[in-house]
């Protein structure tokens, strides 16, 4: 049987009381259907596209695969939709606008929430050095020893993503 | 959501002037009855207006839709161009029956930029020709005195006396119909075209307030989930819905023939109720087998046409008896995905009555290529009358060809009727990768003769191919929802000019003969659609290029084998059969850039180092493109590394260097995913290839695409004809890349690759015979 839950979390800066029916229900669908933010999405259901990125307490999480109930109240939660507006973008959106890094751009709060966990990842961890073109890549394929997850893009703008993640880097490491 | 607005009131609003067009070059059909009211020319088939408000304000309503690729940036310039305009003053208003007038058809085939693009043109220049005349009766001076700028016309360069297009037009109603002999810019005097702007989309997708068709939401909405068939041709027995009660929200069962659904107050509870419930089905007659599948396309039994895809030259049966030297290879592709990164999405409402003023019934949101094939569609399926439908397009995530969009649409269609209320139903990721109607396998034969000197006295090329032709074209049973409640697709037709795209080449030899062979995918008597539906092939339709992909990849690589067996450079050996000066501007700019002239790259540690080339004109007559790949083969693994992709392209006049460069990179990139990777498997009954990665958790099999580490560097040279029309970048490079990366291989490893994908094993197996 299907077990309620009530949580208190931190979503992008505001604190919000959400109710499930089901705790085990993932973040994914809270964080669309109740709080309405658009910016992660269903991609596959199971870890391995990256649609659905957020940053939980500033590690990067797959949110489909994220029941409530693995989350503690006051749990911080970044999703695309925080990250900067049109009058302030934020380094990485305004990368990806200058790159014109994406064509469907279904897959841009992958790849810019995905690079938002792995470039603040590293500077926490004390290494404030840009990311070559090498460990961006390693790090989208999940070929990087800081994580396993796969950043997929369907349409093709692997280059330009490479690029506005590196250029965004420049400014965020300093 | 823009608000509605009827065709009468772009004719009867104040102050705005309208320009009638028709972007659909081949209609010949009847006027809506409320355009004809309004005084409208009866002999001009009217599909898309250009309407500029009394804020100088142009929107243009149009059928055609974005597609992700970019184009509404590029039309946009092109009206900005002629109205002397900034492109934020133009909006487009997409793909709505009940907003954007005619009868469509699909933005698809790499067709927008070509075909629209021009008519855009003309209809802006109309509507300024019509404002300079104006400006030149109210101002007082003749129209040669006045200039325009960012929507004011005065006098001279200073804009003297300078009057808004909104003050031109006043309280005036003006209807034009656009005027194919009006003046239009002179290309030298461009400002906005052949620049780089930016994508008007992007900004908004990247900082999470576009709403894709994923996040249409509609008041009082319900989810829904779809339990589809245990295989293709599966009958539905029974269903037990015990467990789905428990689920928190659960609305109720929806089944209909062999149609399922599961319905639910919200999402999570509408995936858990549909994992919970469990339907019983009875699988009906088998499909082909997969390892057959080169055979099987070739059986006899399985075509239902064959025919000349071009009128023959010469004689290629006796010019292939007196050659010095012949050969022969049958070249195959698998079944390949669209794979769109977000599983498709549908809204619908549908509703017991018409609304008594608007006399809708059914709206329904989807991210369809068409909104008025799908109309007609839905109208069917729900039997009610095609006006009472309205489908409003909202892009959804990449679409590379007809995808699930129309079939979710129809889903969620049907089980918004059952329910009676609105329903948003999207696929999971296994009915994305399971159900999406399939880019068809194909099979090639072709042979060729070589005289004493090595030239190619004969062609011959044969395809096999199912349909690459299964848009809803107005009839439910060309949506999976509607074949599951009992409806009949449209029978098979010719596979000309689809399935044979690019099939004929370019080259002139002497004696060339191109042959097609149209498979059924499902059983046809008489040239009609058995009853029931039974498959023999998984559903196919369009996926981007269509035909053009596996045909080049057959052209192109055979075309090396001969260059090898005449001992000659691919090069040159292309270059003695091209004789356009584009066609040779392009190979020379490929070649260039590609440093054919230079050796090839070094071999990596342990590795083989591999260049090879290939070239096409887009369906023989629009865009040239060439292309090089470099490649480092793994004797030991067999893996493939696409090192370096090199393209030239003319597509005409470039409209936005950077959007077109764009399309050009994405090609290439998912081109190198479908030659190295992507294969669809499936068993007897149905797809078995559901996720993006195989691990313990999903032992099943694979369909994976490209990732990071696997791309190429993409290098692009664009020829700009800035005097010539503009010509679509959507599909031609993809169609060039399969080939160069085998022909590649071939060079690095002296093994022929006639079969997509390029996997490890079919290298080492190759390696070591």
């Amino acid at each position: 049987m299907a077990v309620p839950l009530t949580r208190t979390l931190s979503v992008n800066g505001t604190t919000q009381t959400v109710s499930v029916d089901d705790n085990t229900e993932q973040l994914l669908y809270v964080l669309r259907n109740q709080l309405g933010l658009n910016g992660p999405k269903f991609g596959c259901g199971v870890a391995q596209c990256g649609c659905c990125t957020v940053l939980v307490d500033g590690v990067i999480k797959r949110s489909c695969v994220t029941p409530m109930n693995t989350l503690t109240d006051g749990a911080e939660i970044t999703t695309l939709d925080g990250l900067g507006s049109a009058g302030h973008p934020h380094p990485l959106q305004q990368a990806f606008i200058d790159e014109q890094a994406g064509q469907c751009a279904y897959c841009a709060n992958s790849m810019i929430m995905g690079a938002l966990g792995f470039i603040e990842g590293r500077v926490n961890a004390g290494n404030s050095a840009v990311p070559t073109e090498d460990e961006i890549k390693q790090f989208l394929s999940g070929e990087s020893s800081a994580s396993s997850y796969v950043y997929l893009c369907r349409c093709g703008s692997h280059p330009r993503i490479v690029r506005a993640i590196q250029h965004a880097a420049e400014e965020m490491v300093h | 959501m823009a608000r509605t607005m009827s065709r009468r009131q772009f004719f009867s609003r104040a102050g705005t002037l309208a320009v009638a067009f028709s972007l659909a070059p081949t209609l010949a059909r009847s006027f809506p009855a409320d355009v004809k009211a309004a005084g409208a020319s009866a002999d001009l088939a009217i599909d898309s207006w250009l309407v500029i408000g009394p804020d100088n304000r142009v929107t243009i309503y149009s059928g055609k839709v974005e597609l992700g690729t970019g184009v509404q940036t590029a039309l946009t310039q092109i009206v900005a161009e002629e109205l002397y305009l900034t492109i934020d003053q133009i909006s487009f208003v997409q793909g709505d029956t009940s907003q954007t007038p005619g009868d469509k058809g699909y933005t698809a085939g790499s067709q927008t930029i070509q075909s629209e693009g021009p008519k855009l043109r003309i209809a802006a220049a109309t509507a300024f020709q019509a404002l300079l005349k104006l400006a030149s009766q109210q101002i007082g001076v003749s129209t040669h005195a006045l200039r325009a700028q960012n929507g004011q016309i005065g006098i001279g360069h200073n804009l003297n006396r300078a009057r808004t297009y909104g003050q031109l037009i006043g309280q005036q109603q003006i209807q034009l119909t656009s005027d194919a002999t009006v003046a239009v810019k002179d290309p030298a005097d461009y400002t906005v075209v052949g620049t780089p702007l930016p994508r008007v989309d992007l900004p908004d997708k990247f900082l999470a307030t576009f709403t894709y068709m994923q996040d249409v939401k509609v008041d009082g909405m319900l989810h829904a989930r779809v339990v589809r068939p245990a295989g293709r041709n599966a009958t539905f027995v029974s269903f037990d819905e015990s467990l789905c009660t428990a689920v928190p929200g659960f609305v109720q069962v929806v089944q209909q023939d062999n149609f399922v659904g599961v319905v639910a107050n919200d999402e999570w509870a509408a995936i858990q109720a549909a994992k919970a419930l469990h339907v019983t089905w009875q699988q009906g007659a088998p499909l082909v087998a997969e390892a057959d599948l080169p055979q099987a396309l070739r059986d006899p039994a399985n075509i239902y046409q064959t025919n000349p895809t071009q009128a023959p030259v010469g004689d290629v049966d006796s010019a292939l008896a007196g050659a010095s030297v012949t050969l022969e290879a049958d070249y195959f592709t698998p079944f390949q995905m669209h794979a769109s990164i977000g599983p498709s999405c549908g809204v619908a409402d549908v509703r017991g009555t018409p609304d008594p003023t608007t006399g809708i019934q059914a709206t329904v949101w989807s991210g369809t290529q068409g909104v008025y094939p799908l109309q007609g569609a839905i109208a069917g399926l729900l039997g009610i009358s095609t006006s009472a439908v309205r489908v409003i397009y909202v892009e959804a995530a990449g679409c590379y060809g007809h995808n699930g969009a129309d079939d979710v649409a129809a889903d969620a269609a049907l089980l918004s009727q059952a329910v009676g209320k609105p329903v948003r139903v999207q696929w999971m990721r296994q009915d994305e990768h399971g159900w999406e109607p399939l880019g068809p396998a194909m099979a090639h034969t072709l042979r060729g003769g070589l005289d004493a000197n090595g030239g190619v006295v004969a062609w011959d090329h044969t395809v096999w191919t199912p349909s690459h032709s299964g848009r809803p074209g107005g009839k439910q049973g060309n949506l999976l929802a509607g074949q599951e409640t009992g409806a009949l697709p449209n029978a098979l037709g010719s596979p000309i000019g689809t399935g044979t795209r690019n099939q004929p080449v370019n080259y002139a030899f002497p004696n060339n003969r191109v042959t097609e062979n149209a498979v059924a995918n499902f059983a046809m008597a008489s040239g009609v659609t058995s009853s029931p539906l039974t498959y023999s092939l998984p559903r196919t339709s369009s996926l981007r290029s269509l035909g053009g992909f596996s045909n080049s990849f057959a052209n192109e690589s055979f075309m090396d084998e001969l260059a090898a067996k005449a001992g000659a450079d691919p090069f040159a050996f292309r270059m003695g059969y091209l004789s356009d000066p584009r066609a040779i501007a392009v190979m020379q700019a490929m070649a260039n850039k590609a440093g054919l002239s230079h050796a090839k790259p070094p071999a990596q540690n342990g590795m083989l180092s591999g260049r090879g080339i290939s070239y096409l004109q887009y369906e023989n007559k629009l865009a040239y493109v060439a292309a090089a790949a470099e490649v480092q083969v793994n004797p030991t693994t067999g893996t493939v590394q696409v090192t370096r992709v090199v393209v030239a392209h003319d597509c005409g006049q470039i409209i936005n260097p950077d959007g077109l460069m764009h399309q050009i990179e994405g090609n290439v990139i998912q081109a190198v995913s479908r030659t190295l990777k992507e294969q669809v498997t499936f068993d007897a009954n149905r797809v078995t290839s559901v996720v993006w990665a195989s691990n313990s958790f999903f032992p099943g099999k694979q369909y994976s695409i490209l990732n990071f580490t696997e791309v190429p560097t993409v290098e692009v040279v664009l020829i700009d004809q800035p005097t010539l029309a503009p010509w679509g970048a959507g599909e031609p490079t993809i169609e060039v890349v399969p080939s160069a990366i085998g022909n590649a291989i071939f060079d690095a490893a002296g093994i022929r690759l006639r079969t997509i994908p390029f996997t490890p094993d079919q290298v080492l197996a190759a390696l070591n015979p």
